[in-house]
């Protein structure tokens, strides 16, 4: 892909995240928060790259490293977004 | 050639491009609570395309190393997603975000290092020499400017914990000529970029590190507990951009799509706290709002004011056609939640009608309010934004604040030498009688102003710690 192909997608998710993340409810704001956080952690493909790949030892333990922190984000992210989820109930019918 | 080191097949792409709309639409179910989980599910998935496509296309010399390394990472954050107190996630959110920005710093310097792994340079050979391997331009400025994002977010990301966690005072630091310094160092690592392009030599790469994660620290130490929610929403696009940069280097659009949409996230979010706060943007990144107290205070202490009981709260609540409960950080600190749900649970059983009103700012991030009422098994259709709920104080018996102070003062709508004058508050004053629980008279709030509001006919301060004093009234109601 050249620079400008690269920077149409750029611009292009740019907008969609403004119309995307204006539409997410304010009771929703901190899940929002910790899902972004999760999926931020996708730069792991750039630590799997560097860990996996042969010819330099000190690039391939910085990758492990940055390896292991994008999956403690991951995983946490997740799990944590999820648990809060799980959380936010509709009132029961007896109260209405 | 310099675009035959990106070659991919087309498969790869388009997998990169599915896992980027996987998340795309993990953010766009959290418009409603009922579609956020599945979202959440259509994120995991996301992530897992982008692992196993990067796995399946490269040649793995360690796999058990790899292997181990995400079991490891994996089983920390999994214990620490289950274990976490929902009152502490400010601080989880805080510490996830340096996770990210150090992983961006880790990719960078291995980027920086083993070049050729990422098919971001080329060689060359000149005659009768070792070859070199040079780094292409366009690549450095974008490696550059990701490890410099990366190294912002985790310092500061890092600060912003301790004053969370409470490791460190939530009162501003301020350093004799910050502005300079600050500006200085920014200018700085910018020219390094710049410079980068002409040398690749390892200290131009390096102090541009060095002094990214000076600056944020440096950004981060003199802004005050209070403006909390727009730092930890700043980090969070921070950690985005850091992320986008880092795909830019790796030609990578899942890595682009997803920088995009969390950079934006967070600044939208930036944006809403700041408008909430009636602050601009630049006044909450230079710092210091709150550090001095202002001085006519010591005289208002001695202001007159009622103070009731929880007998005398329960029985005006109970007698109630509505109550509103105005929630803040405090309800938080001292975790009276879960009481409150109950108080609310037995005022409807006396016929009462409940409701919540939250403040945008309430709390230590966007949304905690209501994450904590969720905790507590507080439906979400109770629960209305400051917009929503508003007009409604005029009709109200009683509205309850219990933890927020800033968020209810009167004074950001009448008195311009106000610090907090044009914020848009709750205007729980308007309500019959308003119940303000509160540790004692002494304290002012985060923005070190007087609250109007205790000394009103109309309000009665129920003085002690917010849980404790929930759990009577819980108890008088009977």
């Amino acid at each position: 892909m050249d620079f400008i192909s690269i920077l149409s997608i750029f611009v292009l998710a740019c907008f969609v995240g403004y119309y995307v993340v204006w539409s997410v409810t304010p009771a929703l704001h901190t899940p929002l928060m910790s899902v972004t956080n999760a999926i931020s952690s996708v730069i792991v493909v750039g630590a799997l790259i560097a860990a996996a790949a042969g010819g330099s030892p000190s690039s391939k333990w910085l990758g492990l490293i940055a390896v292991t922190l994008a999956s403690v984000n991951i995983f946490g992210g997740f799990a944590v977004t999820a648990r809060m989820l799980s959380m936010y109930k509709k009132r029961e019918r007896k109260d209405g | 050639m310099v675009e035959a080191a990106h070659a991919q097949p087309a498969w790869v792409l388009l997998a990169y491009l599915v896992a980027g709309i996987c998340f795309i639409l993990a953010l766009r179910g959290l418009s409603n609570p009922e579609s956020s989980r599945r979202g959440n599910y259509t994120g995991m998935a996301g992530m897992a395309i982008a692992v196993a496509t990067t796995l399946a296309i490269h040649e793995i010399a360690s796999l058990p190393e790899i292997v181990g390394a995400m079991v490891v990472g994996g089983g920390i954050g999994l214990v620490t997603a289950r274990k976490i107190q929902m009152t502490a996630m400010p601080q989880l959110v805080a510490a996830f975000h340096s996770l990210v920005g150090m992983a961006a710093v880790l990719v960078g310097a291995a980027a920086y290092l083993n070049p050729e792994a990422f098919g971001i340079a080329v060689r060359i050979t000149p005659i009768a020499s070792p070859s070199i391997i040079s780094i292409l331009p366009v690549s450095r400025v974008e490696m550059g400017l990701g490890v410099a994002i990366g190294a912002i977010t985790f310092s500061g990301s890092v600060i912003a914990f301790l004053k969370l966690n409470g490791n460190m005072s939530g009162k501003p630091i301020l350093l004799p000529l910050r502005h300079v310094i600050n500006l200085g160092t920014l200018l700085g690592i910018l020219v390094l970029i710049a410079y980068f392009t002409q040398n690749q030599a390892p200290w131009v790469f390096f102090t541009v590190t060095a002094l990214s994660f000076a600056i944020g620290f440096l950004l981060i130490i003199p802004i005050g507990g209070a403006d909390m929610p727009v730092v930890i929403s700043m980090l969070n696009s921070y950690s985005g951009w850091a992320a986008a940069a880092m795909g830019f280097t790796l030609h990578n659009s899942a890595m682009i799509i997803t920088g995009a949409l969390v950079g934006s996230s967070g600044a939208i979010l930036s944006y809403i706290m700041c408008r909430a706060m009636n602050r601009s943007f630049i006044s909450v990144i230079a710092g210091g709002f709150g550090a001095v107290a202002s001085s006519g205070d010591a005289a208002a202490i001695d202001r007159p004011y009622k103070r009731g009981s929880a007998e005398d709260a329960a029985f005006l609540m109970s007698q109630a056609d509505q109550v509103i409960i105005v929630p803040g950080y405090g309800m938080a600190v001292s975790q009276a939640q879960h009481a409150l749900k109950e108080m609310a649970d037995r005022l409807k059983g006396e016929g009462v009608r409940v409701k919540y009103a939250i403040h945008p700012v309430a709390g230590r991030m966007p949304g905690h309010m209501n994450v904590l009422l969720a905790e507590a098994n507080v439906p979400y259709d109770e629960v209305f934004e400051l917009e929503d709920i508003n007009s409604e104080f005029a009709q109200t018996d009683v509205a309850f604040v219990i933890g927020a102070n800033d968020v209810t003062n009167p004074a950001a709508k009448t008195d311009k030498s106000s610090p907090i004058y044009g914020m848009p508050v709750l205007d729980v004053e308007k309500a019959r009688t308003v119940l303000f629980v509160k540790r004692s008279m002494g304290g002012v709030g985060y923005a070190g102003v007087d609250n109007e509001l205790f000394y009103r006919d109309n309000t009665m301060m129920l003085l002690a710690d917010a849980k404790k004093m929930v759990e009577e009234i819980v108890k008088s109601l009977g």
